[in-house]
């Protein structure tokens, strides 16, 4: 690793976890959370800013993780895709996208996902302008967005039954189990 | 918790969330390990060892690469090796229909950014700094930047032997035949960029028998591996791919771009190599959509009956061949738009650039035809006093229609039906303040015809004031109002689905039966790329339905499978979901067959062949009945079964007759706009768009592929074009190339026609480019609509709006 010898302690708590950190000052928080603690929930989109891929909650706040610098989040509290979820419990918003066509490539929706986590911590019922301007920093190249903002809007009405998340959460956890189990 | 994910994890096996069959809304069974960051996409890749590859981009678009020094970068501490042409062991240059283009430049760059060295490193940084001290020295050649130019004698030669890539004709009818009313343009198409989420990406793992296993996110690993193969001297089964998650496509991920790279330094350094392209080196490794110049003339008669469309168009190709020939072939076979037309000569010609490749983008070909036919759909209907829905449904085609090609549309073809239908789709208020989206997304408002009788502007919407990004300049709030012109626009296009003009078009999958203890589980396994259209949903709603299995599980492509062919042209859906229900009906047989001996029948009797799968069962007119688990308990049934959709065939190289597509995909789009006039903003109100997808195979996914077509369609139509000036692109960003947010897209009316085509499994038709064809000259229209401007290009510019058209470049 170059510049070694630069390197500068961070502490953060992340999804709930401390960690004491050893890491480059001039590497972005998106690069120390998918290299340094390997949780590549976290996308990277364009290196500047202009795609949310990389937002994460820092103190709660969306915040932008390719524009921070690790001393920016020394002792603050972030949340990652990775944390969203209560164990297996699915947050709302999660289970209103898979089920509602709230994703495809799916690329651009863990980043979609604190944005919209972030507005709901906020406003619980926005309207439907409300969430376009929320989600205005978030680029999908595949919904065309409809669907994105229909599903955050049923997961702030709680309008998605509690069947469909059974099942779903039922179909990920099998799925996971399974890939677990695949050789290779 | 951390989530480092192994090669193997990718592997994700997807399965029990899928609950039903075809035509039901089934969930993605990859969408909740979306949802919670678990889906391994190609850049997640992770293993213990492994190092980064970064790659050394020529700065000049044409340049002769007089000499490479490595060895400052080989000096660098935590660099493991840096590769040129020299390294390159097999053939030394690929390419999707020639392989025209060096794997890494050999004595010359031929557009900017083509990869001259590739670095391997401990780590990214290492491999970036490593790739800076790769000293090339270049020495400038000639530029030739203009397709027009490029095709004119004398202009410097990209290749040896000219500047041409293909030129097809179609000639059909009268080519001297004169028409009462006749309207000429010429028209222009900006490069479009697919501009996926994530970037290219995969990692290469070096094997002990000397071959490699990349994991890679692609459109088509078979094309891939024998490209790969092909450049390291390999036998393709030494080459082993396997599909990482993808982040987007759009045509973008056809041609190769870091595959060989990867390998070749994976089986250097015997490590694993992992590369990640930044968003800049992004738009500098894949082909764009391509940029056009068109000129059309279409002639009338006074009733508004066509008698005959000329067009000659002007492709750039850029640097390489990648598809540009396909591209071409669409242009010219699609090029008089989904219209009965009695005299036809199109001219299209694909050229040689030193511009970056262009190749697959989702249209390929058709939107940039569609863009200008349907421009002058509309300039005839002005000149004739024709409402343009109008003049458009009087020559629409219908089932039968002999196209200019000469071959007659065998399924149906509701274009006036489609054109009709946004016709009389919801309006969105007009001049009314506050959210106009309403509560529910829907535009209320009354039904009826938006559009005057010339498809003149609605008039001023007047003041408003309420919620912001309701107007033109959203949240900048450059205006109240004042100036703000509402617009109506119509348009209507068509897409061939599948490959064309004689390709052996076909796809592979295989299916698993097993029982234990009673339970009944399906696997099917294909190497057809799910890239975010929902093909891993469809797999498994077939085989639900074909075998009346409820646990099916889609297993991760790969090239353990036979080829499936690209996600590409509208096809997988129609293509291998073909192959997987032949694959099913060939497991059906051997359940049959088993059930026969069960049951005590002849294998012939037809009261098997009319039995029925359902809920695990088999169940036969007469009553009897098996319970299939049983019949497969400790006997599996497998069966691989390659599918073809019917022959195309060439077209005749001086008419360009022949029956050169298997199928079509019909949309048409109404646009409503309302535009700054004065500022040159413009809001698009709403959209309201129908098409014909035969079956909807899944009735949400498609409304999702109709959702996202339709928005690029809108970004090409008001923002997106990589910018070039001399060879070099001048906005290799997200910061300067814009593409639509949420804020831009409005809110659409979908309507969905599902007519059969019976010659199509299930009668479905391609769903996901038809959306991206109409809804650029639909909203294009709509400023015009509102402007009275020309508008010859897209993309449209504030300052074409204000000023008028600007001299094409």
């Amino acid at each position: 690793m170059s510049g070694a010898g630069e390197k500068q302690v961070v502490r953060l708590t992340v999804n709930g976890e401390d960690h004491e950190l050893l890491v480059r000052p001039h590497a972005t928080v998106l690069e120390l959370l998918r290299e340094d603690l390997r949780l590549t929930g976290t996308k990277h989109g364009c290196e500047l800013g202009e795609c949310g891929a990389c937002t994460v909650l820092v103190d709660g706040q969306a915040q932008l993780s390719c524009l921070l610098l690790p001393g920016q989040v020394d002792g603050a509290c972030l949340t990652t895709i990775e944390g969203l979820a209560d164990g297996p419990v699915l947050h709302p918003l999660q289970r209103a996208f898979a089920a509602l066509g709230g994703l495809q490539c799916g690329y651009c929706t863990p980043g979609m996902l604190l944005a919209a986590k972030a507005l709901l911590d906020t406003n619980p019922t926005p309207s439907r302008q409300q969430i376009k301007e929320a989600l205005a920093g978030n680029l999908c190249r595949c919904t065309g967005y409809a669907a994105i903002v229909d599903a955050v809007e049923a997961a702030a009405l709680g309008a998605v039954e509690a069947a469909a998340q059974d099942a779903v959460e039922a179909a990920a956890l099998g799925a996971v189990e399974a890939a677990a189990r695949t050789p290779r | 918790m951390t989530t480092a994910l192994q090669p193997g994890d990718v592997r994700h096996r997807l399965g029990r969330g899928v609950d039903g069959g075809i035509g039901t809304d089934a969930s993605r069974p990859d969408g909740t390990l979306k949802a919670t960051g678990q889906f391994g996409f190609s850049s997640d890749l992770w293993t213990e060892g492994m190092i980064w590859g970064a790659t050394v981009r020529s700065p000049h678009p044409h340049a002769a690469v007089v000499s490479v020094d490595v060895s400052a970068a080989l000096g660098m501490p935590g660099v493991h090796c840096v590769l040129t042409h020299d390294d390159v062991p097999g053939r030394k240059t690929y390419g999707l229909e020639s392989p025209d283009q060096p794997v890494l430049a050999i004595d010359e760059v031929r557009y900017q950014g083509e990869p001259v060295a590739v670095v391997a490193a401990d780590d990214p940084e290492t491999a970036r700094r490593g790739a800076a001290l790769v000293r090339v020295e270049y020495r400038l050649l000639p530029l030739v930047v203009d397709p027009v130019a490029a095709l004119a004698p004398g202009a410097p030669e990209v290749h040896p032997g000219g500047n041409l890539v293909r030129h097809v004709k179609i000639r059909r009818g009268d080519p001297s035949a004169r028409a009462e009313v006749v309207v000429s343009g010429d028209y222009e198409v900006g490069m479009q960029d697919q501009a996926f989420l994530g970037t290219e990406s995969g990692m290469a793992v070096p094997a002990e028998d000397g071959g490699v296993d990349l994991y890679i996110a692609t459109q088509w690993l078979h094309v891939d591996r024998d490209q790969v193969a092909a450049s390291l001297g390999l036998p393709p089964e030494k080459v082993r791919l396997t599909l990482a998650g993808v982040g987007g496509a759009f045509g973008a991920r056809e041609d190769v771009s870091l595959q060989i790279h990867l390998c070749l330094l994976a089986l250097r350094t015997g490590r694993p190599v992992k590369m990640v392209y930044s968003r800049q080196e992004s738009f500098f490794g894949h082909v764009h959509r391509h940029p056009a110049r068109l000129h059309y003339t279409h002639g009338a008669d006074r009733e508004g009956r066509l008698v005959f469309v000329h067009a000659d168009m002007v492709f750039d190709g850029g640097a390489y061949l990648s598809s540009s020939t396909a591209v071409v072939g669409n242009a010219a076979t699609l090029g008089a738009g989904p219209y009965d037309v009695p005299n036809v000569s199109i001219d299209v010609r694909g050229a040689y650039t030193n511009n970056p490749p262009c190749g697959a983008m989702r249209g390929f070909g058709a939107v940039q035809a569609c863009f200008a036919y349907e421009s002058q759909m509309d300039k005839l209907a002005a000149a004739l006093g024709m409402h343009p829905v109008d003049l458009r449904t009087r020559n629409a085609m219908t089932e039968g229609s002999s196209l200019p090609t000469g071959q007659v549309v065998d399924s149906a073809a509701p274009v006036a039906e489609l054109l009709n239908r946004v016709r009389v789709a919801p309006m969105p208020p007009v001049a009314s303040a506050g959210d106009a989206a309403g509560p529910t997304g829907d535009a209320a408002g009354p039904t009826g015809d938006a559009a005057g009788p010339t498809g003149d502007a609605a008039g001023p919407t007047g003041a408003r004031s309420g919620a912001t990004g309701l107007l033109p300049g959203g949240v900048a709030n450059t205006t109240h109002g004042e100036g703000v012109v509402r617009g109506v626009g119509f348009a209507v296009g068509f897409k061939n689905v599948g490959y064309s003009e004689g390709f052996d078009d076909y796809s592979t999958a295989r299916v698993l039966l097993t029982g234990a203890g009673g339970r009944l589980m399906a696997s099917v396994h294909s190497a057809a790329c799910e890239v975010g259209q929902g093909l891993v949903t469809v797999e498994a709603q077939i085989v639900r339905s074909e075998l009346g299995v409820d646990e099916v599980v889609v297993e991760t492509a790969d090239t353990q499978v036979g080829s499936a062919g690209s996600t590409s042209a509208s096809r997988q859906t129609y293509v291998t979901g073909g192959a997987v229900r032949a694959a099913c009906q060939a497991v059906r047989e051997e359940l049959l067959a088993r059930a026969a001996a069960v049951l005590g029948l002849e294998p012939d009797d037809p009261d098997l062949a009319e039995a029925e799968l359902v809920g695990g069962k088999l169940l036969c007119r007469s009553g009897g009945t098996v319970v299939v688990a049983d019949l497969v308990e400790g006997s599996p049934v497998e069966r691989t079964v390659q599918w073809r959709h019917r022959p195309t065939e060439a077209l005749h190289p001086d008419t360009g007759q022949g029956r050169a597509h298997v199928q079509y995909s019909f949309a048409a789009h109404r646009a409503i706009v309302d535009v700054d006039v004065e500022l040159g903003l413009v809001h698009v109100v709403q959209i309201a768009t129908a098409q014909d997808v035969g079956r909807a195979m899944n009735p949400a996914a498609v409304v999702g592929q109709i959702h996202g077509g339709t928005t690029q369609g809108i970004g090409l139509a008001l923002m997106e074009e990589i910018q070039m000036a001399d060879g070099k692109v001048r906005n290799p960003s997200f910061t300067d190339y814009l593409i639509p947010t949420m804020p831009d897209v409005p809110p659409m009316h979908v309507e969905v026609l599902e007519l059969a085509d019976p010659h199509a499994p299930y009668g479905l038709r391609g769903v996901g480019e038809a959306p991206t064809l109409s809804s650029t000259p639909a909203v294009v229209a709509a400023v015009r609509a509102a402007t009275g401007r020309a508008l010859a290009r897209v993309p449209v510019r504030p300052e074409h709006i204000v000023f008028g058209d600007l001299t094409p470049q």
